[in-house]
Parts: C-alpha cells; structure tokens; sequence
C-alpha cells in the first residue's frame, strides 16, 4: 500500500511539473534517396527501365561477378551536381567513394558503394511553402538545410514467397544510382515534411535529375522523428520506413509524433529504432531491425579514383579532354526555370493570385496549359485561372486524368472564353458548353452552341416578349415589388433564365424587368 | 601424384627457347604453331607431378593454334606472339574456362568474359595452354594452401638437387613460392613461354625468384585489373614471367595502358619496340638499401648480391648505399590493409549468385555462413576475421588509418632515393632459395607470408614496378634471384637495366632428371646467356 501511494506522489509530482513546461515538440528530418534518370546504371553500362523483365538489366558488374569493377557513369555526376545547384548546395569539387558493409540478398557485392567521407555536395538549402489559415490560402515560405547529397548504388529487389518459403532477387534495380539527400532536423510535422519533399519532386523533375514518383520507388522518403520540449536537447529519435507517398509521409509523421508524445507523457521511454508505416491503419510498427547493431565497416573504394569536376572549362588540367569531365559552369548554363522563380513569374505576369500559382506548377503540364489559353484569347488571365483551376482541373481530377489527357484542348477552350467574353453566349452556358465539349471532344465550341441552340438572345423584341410573359404570369411577385420590395425582382430573372436556359444577359434582362413592374 | 618417370625428350629442346626464338623459329617454318602447341601440353602433362595446372586447355588451344598456324603461313602474323602458347594463374577470369583460385568457393565457376590482359594475349594470337595452379585466392606466399595441393619446384627434380637428396622425390622437393607457383613452374618447366600471375605482395616475384625465372611487377595502374580476381584492390597487379628479360618486355608493351573498365589504369609512357641492344650502364645510379640486410639472409644470396653490385660497379656504374627506414613497418602495414580489402573483396561470395552454394538452408544467414565455412580455407577465413576487426567502427582510426598513414612514408621513402638521383634500387628478391616443402609447412601461413614477403612488398605499397632475374643457383642446386626496384612508369628503363644485369650472370638453363635409370636423359646444358643472347 504505502509503496502505491508513493509511486502516485511521484506521478502526481511529475505530472505538475509536467504542465508547468512548454509543449513538446515534433522534430522532424528526412532521407531522401533519388533515383537518378539516366539511360544506364552508376557504375556499369546496364540499362535503368522500370517494369523490365526481372534480371534483364543485370551486367557482370551488376551481379558482382569476380574480377570487375566500377566504371562511373559521367551522366550520374551530372546529374547530382545539377540538383546540388538548384539545392544551393556547394560542390565539392573532389569527392570520395567508400564500401559500405553488410549483407543482404538483393546486394550481391556484400557492400554498397556510396560516398561516407566526401560527397559530392554539401550545404544546401530546400525554400518551401505551405499553406494555413481558416481557408487554407495563406502562403507561408520556410527553408530546410541539406546537410548533403551523395552518389550511390541501389540495391537489388527481393521478393519474398511465403508459401514455398523461399526468396526470389532481381537484379535489375541493382546499380542504379541514387542521389541520397540528408535534411536537417529542422521540420515540425508532416504538413511541413510533405511540402518540403513536393517542392524537392517538382525541382526533380524540372531539372529531369529525378521522375521522383514515391509511388514507382525513384523517390523514397525516411523520416527521423523525434519529440521535446524547445530549448531542450533533441529526443531520442526514431527512423520511419516504408512510405510510398506525400500523404502518407504526413500521416505518417503526425502519427509518430503522437506517439512518442504519448509514450514520454506516460513516463515511458522512446526507443532508437525503425519503424515501418502502416498504410491500412494509419500506424507506425516497429521494423525487425537490421540497422540497429549493425556495424558498416566502411572502407575506402579502393577501385575508384576521387572524383573531380571542374569550375570552368579553364580550370580543367591540361591532357584532360573537358569534353570527358563535368564541369559546373556547363551545368549551371542549362539550370532550367526552377518552381519557385515560374510561380512568382506567374503571379506578376498574369496578376494571378499566389495559391493559383501552386496550383499551376504542381500539376504536370498545367502552367504550359494555362499559357497557352491566355495566349490565344482575349479574356484576361485572371478569368482564364478561373476556367482552368475550377472547370478544368475539376474534371481531371474527378475522372483521375493527367492534364496531358484532357479532352479540351487549351485552343478549345480559349475558343469557348472567347465566345463568352464577346457575348455570344452568357456565362452560364459556357460552362453547360464546357461538359458538352468534355463529353464530345471530337465537335467544335460553334457545334455544340448551335446543335443545342445556346445561342445568347440579343434581339430586343424577343427579350421584351418573354420579359412579358414572365411579369404576365407573377401578378403577386409583381404587386410586391410595387410595393417597394425590389428584391423579388430577382425571382422574376430566375425566371427568365430558366424560360431561356440562361441564354440573355442578366443586365439587359433586369433593365427590362425594371421597367416594366415600375 | 607420382614424381617423375620422365622429364625431357630432344624435342623440348624447342620448348627451351625464349618467345623471340621460337617466334623466328615459327615463321621460318622450323616448327608449326600445332606442334609447338602439342609440345607444350606433352610438357605440362609430362610434369604434371610438380601440379603447376589446375586446368589444361588442350583442345581449344590447338584450335588457336591452328588459327595462328593459318595466318604465319599466309605471312600475316599478328605480332610477336602469334602462336606461343603461355598459361595463367587460375585468378584471372577466362571466357568459358573454368577460374577456381584454387578454393572450393569457386570450383567449376566459369566466367562470361576474360580479363584484359588475358584477351590482349589472345588477340596477338598467343595460345592459351592452361590455368596455373596457386595458393586460394591468392593468399600465401609458398603455393602450399590451394584446394588443388601444393606446388612443386621444377629445380628440385634437377640432377643437381636429387643427387644431394637422400629421399624419394615424393617425400623431398622444394617450394615453387607463392602465390604465382603454377605459373612459375610452368615457364621454369618449359611448358609455357610465358605466364600471367598477379602480384600483391611479391606473389610473382617470389615465385619467378625460387624457379628461376624473370618476373616482372609493372607499376601499379599501367595493366588493367579487369577480371583479375582481387586480393587487395589497390596493390594488386598482373604479372609477367617468361624466361627472359627480352621477353618480358615484349609483352609489357602488347599488355600496358589505359583500359576503360579499369577506372586505375593509366596511359602508358612511349616505348620502343624492344630493348636497346647498346646501353651505357655507366649512366646509371644503383642503390643498395642497407634495411635489406635482413636477418635470416641466407649467406648464398648475400655472396650473389654482393657478386652482382660488383659487377655494377665493375662496369662503371655508381652503386652508392641508400636508407629506406620505413621498410621495417611494411610487413605489418600490408597485413593490416590486406585483411581489410580481403573482408571485403571476399563479401561478395554467398552462395547466391555463382559458386559453392551450402545445402543448410534454414535461413538466408544460415546459408551465408556455411557456404562460407564451407567455401574458404582457413587462411582466408583468418584473414576475412581480421580484416573485419580492422574495420569496425572503433578499430578502424587505430588500424587502417594508421596503415595507411605508414604507407605514405613508405612511399616516401622510396620517392626520395629516386629523387636523390638513384635510378634502381639491387636487392635480393627472397631470404634464400626455395625451403623443402616439409620445412616450409612447420610454419603456418600467416608467419611464412610476413617472412617471404619482406623484399617484395615495400614495392607494392608505393606502386613501383620491380623485376627480379635469377643469377646463380644455390649450393643446393635450387636458384638464388635478385630484384631490381624502379621508379614510377619507368618500367622500360628498369627492364633495360635488368636486360643487362642478365647478359652479366650467365644463370644456367634449367636441366630436369630423369629419375628411372633407363630413360636418364641429360641433355639441354645450355648456358642460358646462348638462348638469349645476340
């Protein structure tokens, strides 16, 4: 009895000094390994495709056979100097190469070639943003350091057959390069970590170093979690695993964030581990820990020289062709638009508003579609962002296509603004016209007005005729807009509107209305 | 395996020849490349008791031959090797020949492709007669821990030798050395022209000097290592040995420079087409270093580099003592960073993709770990262990780093006798000529690596190449080598250098007894200075 009675003063003392501190935190930090686009592997001529026969893409150096070594791939440097470029990052410009050691099936060489020591960019930095507020349209801009990027090798494939118990290995995936990205601890939660990876997807795929589709594996994330209280030292933390997209990065974070939370705030301890994300239930489970107690043995790559890559042309050595070298200022010369500078671009060209031009570089191919409306109409840009985010967008994303598959073309639709802006059809019909146009790719704008005669009604008379008949037919809506009431004059245009299918002008209609009850 | 019934016929009076010899001898018509081919694996077969081969390539040899054949006899020769026929150490990959290193890890392995300096070879047209036999993977300095047993020393079936021994000569022989033996055996027995072995830490040279044939380790970088199956990536090289000085340069022009798959190699300097016939070796600086008076330096190998600074210095050479005092330090160095790349190098032997694959299978882990028991020998298990241990985390600044650190100054040391106007360095390449196979084994692997290798393997630290030529035989009857050091891509010049050296020594050619009394057949006492000189 007194030794309960004790231990309840000791939770009764910790949980007031508990609530006396500030609130713990989330720390979060990310791993990020990119699978570099490049025609054929880090060190050996075998081809990188997705979906190719299992050990289809395997050279002997692929399978580790005896007696061969590494030839790097030129194309694999380049490609992570340009992503330590548009990273911000300084290049180092002579990096190493080292074994990293441990055994594992689908890594036939017993070690990973990887760059421990010296890689080949250090000190970057990832800008990004998201959104809060109420309404979830206020911009806020944040900022990651990349601790660094460095070249390695992926591993194999190994496949698991429970029911004859055995392991199946594929070898295609194995050698191909990999840009892994250490960010710093310094994101809060999984909205921050899921911004922060989309903005780094859009860099990649602008810079074409990286297709970063989570889904396919050319971009897997790992998360460090940890929780304390600011001003404190970091806690314990651990490495989550097994995370195939941007949302479930978030969930999955939030989620371990929680967790430790409610471990630490039931005097429980959070352990240095790995843990697997569970996409059916939300949850992060412990992983069979092959990392903890292992101990990498890292070696030198005796086979490969330190890589050097170049400021200039100049600078190269004399007896080097620059032609065979990677040279930064070559690189630098073909950076294409990055993200960033295409979405303030976008909001002072077409003075659209800041969370449109999110949306507009998000989605592949939408920022081209949306110039190419404003270009060949005379609607301003600020109407056309209308059509393409709600209607346009709307629709794709409702049937799951990519822009590159919309029925409407970017012509088709500028077409139908045009029509709009002129007054040949009201508003309201367009957007009617817009799901006729979806539904029917193969009829032109004028086709589907005139098949289903949504032409607007400018004829005076005619306007006047059905102004008459509807006032005709509302005697009391009449009466009570005499009587002083003009907001019953809309119900009158409703129903003009809905006589005509929407085909006059609002304005017209209202002069009209206005005369007539006065 | 029985010792010998028969050594030699007259018709190995061919087989005795240096490559330019028979090379003449092949386009004069004085013998087809068939015949010589025929000749040498009779030779191999012969003297299969000395268990040089591991792999005899008789019939796709004769097909090359036949080819090489074809072309000298529409005058379209594809070089100076077209048509001689030379072996392997079973450590470099052949295209469709079983490559072994003589471990059960890799018995009946066949490689997809061959390594370069292997296709070099047979894109001149030379035949490939076999693969030579070595200690596993490479890893010995006596060719006694092979899976396939020990080497035998052609010198100890000599009439010189069995004439002193009291015992059979299944009991009493000597060591080729190691790890090369097969290939050195071979060119000293007359069954190749030339072999390939790798060197690490002395493994052609050591080898080469024990059966008195020339060795050669070029500089580090200027052969490619592609499909040379690695003991230490970053000391490794192919070696050559034939069984002149001529002859090796020969081949170090067909095999130098710059491959594509081996991301070390370097371009090769310019060479002529062969040694110079006129060389004033009065311009030539030769150092003595005085760390190589070891001790255990046999008294017979220390009257021959004595012998032969004097005869340096005879001529008109400047032969001026020199210091390298990190030399001490290299055995231990190298053993350190040898283990190290071996735990590594050897990770990749599971089981899985190639090679001896265990039957526990309980387990991916299971399966890892008995294949690999099962799989190496001893010594590389040992080695894999230490090597591991180097290179844990908390090991690894006292150990490698350290090694490597010491390795610097070794380099150093040698950079800076060069730079102080040496040309070459003379020293011996071994402590004694070839111990009796039985004395040798009183020692275990590790022990006899650290003795054999402490003339050889300062070299590989920095990358030099070095050459050893034999200059006399031992009381013993067995032969006593010497090793010229040169400097970095000076290869040319330490083979000019060596060329001389071996028109002074008039080292005898081999003379193999028959050991039934019918077939006692002396013959071929031929001053090797008559083979190759002119």
């Amino acid at each position: 009895m007194w030794c309960m009675c004790v231990n309840r003063l000791y939770l009764f003392i910790a949980w007031a000094l508990l609530s006396s501190l500030p609130q713990m935190v989330g720390v979060v930090g990310l791993e990020v390994h990119a699978q570099i686009q490049s025609t054929s592997k880090l060190f050996s001529g075998s081809h990188v495709r997705f979906l190719a026969p299992p050990n289809s893409l395997v050279s002997h150096f692929d399978a580790s056979l005896p007696g061969t070594l590494p030839v790097l791939n030129r194309r694999c440097v380049e490609a992570a100097v340009l992503t330590g470029l548009a990273l911000n990052c300084t290049i180092n410009r002579k990096s190493l190469f080292d074994r990293k050691h441990y055994f594992y099936a689908d890594m036939p060489a017993g070690y990973q070639i990887t760059q421990q020591r010296v890689p080949i960019a250090v000190n970057g930095m990832l800008v990004y943003s998201h959104f809060e507020g109420r309404r979830r349209n206020q911009v806020v801009t944040k900022s990651v350091k990349i601790k660094q990027i460095q070249l390695e090798q992926d591993s194999g494939k190994s496949l698991h057959d429970d029911e004859q118990s055995q392991t199946l290995i594929d070898l295609n995936r194995a050698g191909v390069g990999l840009m892994e990205l250490v960010m710093e601890p310094e994101m809060c939660c999984g909205e921050e970590a899921a911004a922060a990876v989309r903005e780094l997807q859009l860099i990649l795929q602008a810079l074409g170093t990286c297709q970063a589709n989570m889904a396919e594996g050319q971009l897997r994330v790992d998360a460090n979690v940890s929780v304390h209280r600011p001003g404190e030292p970091l806690g314990v933390r651990t490495e989550v695993k097994n995370i195939n997209s941007v949302r479930h990065l978030a969930k999955a974070i939030d989620y371990e964030i929680q967790r430790q939370m409610e471990v630490l705030q039931s005097a429980g301890k959070v352990l240095n581990e790995t843990r697997a994300f569970d996409s059916k239930s939300g949850n992060t489970i412990p992983m069979r820990d092959k990392e903890g107690l292992q101990d990498y043995r890292f070696m030198p790559e005796p086979n490969l020289p330190p890589l050097f890559v170049y400021k200039s042309e100049a600078s190269v050595p004399a007896g080097v062709d620059p032609a065979q070298v990677v040279v930064i200022d070559r690189l630098s010369a073909q950076l294409p638009e990055l993200p960033s500078v295409k979405r303030t671009r976008l909001v002072e060209t077409y003075g659209i508003l800041q969370e449109h031009s999110f949306t507009l570089v998000n989605e592949d191919g939408l920022m081209d579609y949306f110039e190419n409306v404003v270009q060949t109409t005379k609607a301003e840009p600020r109407k056309v962002i209308g059509w393409v985010i709600k209607e346009l967008m709307g629709n794709l994303n409702s049937q799951n296509l990519k822009v590159s598959q919309s029925p409407i073309s970017p012509c088709a639709l500028a077409e139908l603004i045009n029509l709009a802006e002129s007054g040949h059809i009201s508003s309201s019909t367009a957007k009617q016209v817009f799901q006729e146009m979806w539904k029917a790719p193969e009829k032109t704008v004028g086709q589907i007005v005139k098949e289903q005669d949504l032409w607007m009604i400018n004829d005076k008379e005619e306007l006047q005729k059905i102004c008459r008949r509807i006032v005709d037919s509302h005697p009391e809506e009449v009466q009570i807009i005499r009587r002083g009431n003009k907001k019953v004059l809309n119900k009158l245009m409703g129903e003009v509107q809905r006589e005509t299918k929407g085909r006059t002008d609002p304005v017209q209609v209202r002069a009209i209305l206005e005369k007539m009850v006065s | 395996m029985s010792a010998p019934s028969a050594a030699f016929r007259p018709a190995a009076a061919m087989l005795s020849l240096s490559i330019r010899e028979v090379s003449q001898a092949l386009r004069d018509g004085r013998v087809s490349a068939t015949e010589l081919c025929r000749k040498c694996i009779d030779q191999i077969q012969r003297t299969h008791y000395l268990n040089a081969f591991i792999t005899i390539t008789g019939e796709t040899a004769m097909e090359q031959a036949q080819r090489a054949d074809n072309r000298i006899r529409t005058g379209k020769p594809l070089g100076p090797l077209d048509g001689i026929p030379f072996s392997v150490k079973d450590n470099f990959c052949t295209e469709n020949i079983k490559t072994t290193c003589a471990s059960k890890m890799l018995k009946g392995y066949v490689p997809p492709f061959s390594a370069t300096v292997v296709q070099k070879l047979l894109d001149q047209g030379a035949v490939l007669v076999g693969k030579t036999n070595l200690d596993e993977f490479a890893m010995g300095a006596g060719s006694t821990d092979g899976v396939f047993g020990p080497i035998r020393n052609p010198w100890s079936y000599t009439t010189l030798y069995r004439e002193q021994s009291t015992e059979d000569p299944d009991s009493d022989w000597a060591i080729s050395g190691g790890s090369s033996g097969g290939s050195a055996a071979a060119v000293a027995a007359l069954s190749s022209f030339l072999a390939l072995g790798s060197d690490t830490g002395g493994s052609t040279r050591n080898p080469g000097s024990l059966c008195g044939v020339v060795a050669l380790k070029p500089t580090y970088g200027l052969l490619s290592r592609h499909g040379l199956i690695p003991l230490v990536n970053s000391m490794d090289v192919p070696g050559i040995m034939t069984r002149s000085v001529h002859d090796a340069a020969t081949v170090l022009r067909i095999l130098q420079g710059r491959d594509e798959r081996d991301s070390t190699t370097v371009q090769a300097p310019s060479t002529p087409p062969s040694l110079p016939e006129h060389f004033d070796i009065r311009d030539i600086c030769v150092g003595i270093p005085k760390e190589y008076h070891a001790p255990g330096l046999s008294t017979d190998t220390l009257a021959q580099w004595s012998r032969v600074a004097a005869m340096f210095e005879q001529a008109g050479a400047r032969v001026q003592e020199v210091s390298l005092p990190h030399t001490q330090h290299s055995i231990v160095c190298y053993h350190v960073l040898c283990c190290c790349e071996v735990a590594s190098n050897m990770a990749r032997f599971d089981g899985l993709e190639y090679g001896h694959r265990s039957t526990i299978d309980s387990s991916t882990d299971a399966m890892y770990a008995t294949t690999r028991h099962e799989g190496f020998n001893n010594v590389v298990r040992r080695r894999i262990l230490s090597g591991n241990y180097f290179l844990l985390k908390s090991n690894y600044e006292r150990y490698f780093v350290k090694a490597q650190q010491m390795r610097r100054l070794i380099t150093e040391d040698l950079k800076n006798v060069f730079r102080s106007g040496i040309d070459v360095l003379l020293t011996p390449t071994t402590l004694s000529d070839a111990a009796r196979y039985t004395d040798f084994i009183q020692e275990d692997n590790r022990t006899r690596s650290a003795q054999e290798d402490v003339f050889t393997q300062p070299v590989n630290m920095a990358g030099l190449p070095a050459v050893t030529v034999p200059t006399a035989l031992s009381r013993r009857g067995l032969p006593i080598s010497l090793q010229l050091i040169g400097q970095t891509l000076q290869d040319w010049k330490l083979l000019t250098v060596a060329h001389w050296m071996e028109q002074q020594v008039n080292f005898p050619m081999i003379h193999l007894h028959g050991d039934s009394d019918e077939r006692k057949l002396d013959r071929l006492v031929r001053e090797r200075t008559h083979t190759i000189g002119s």
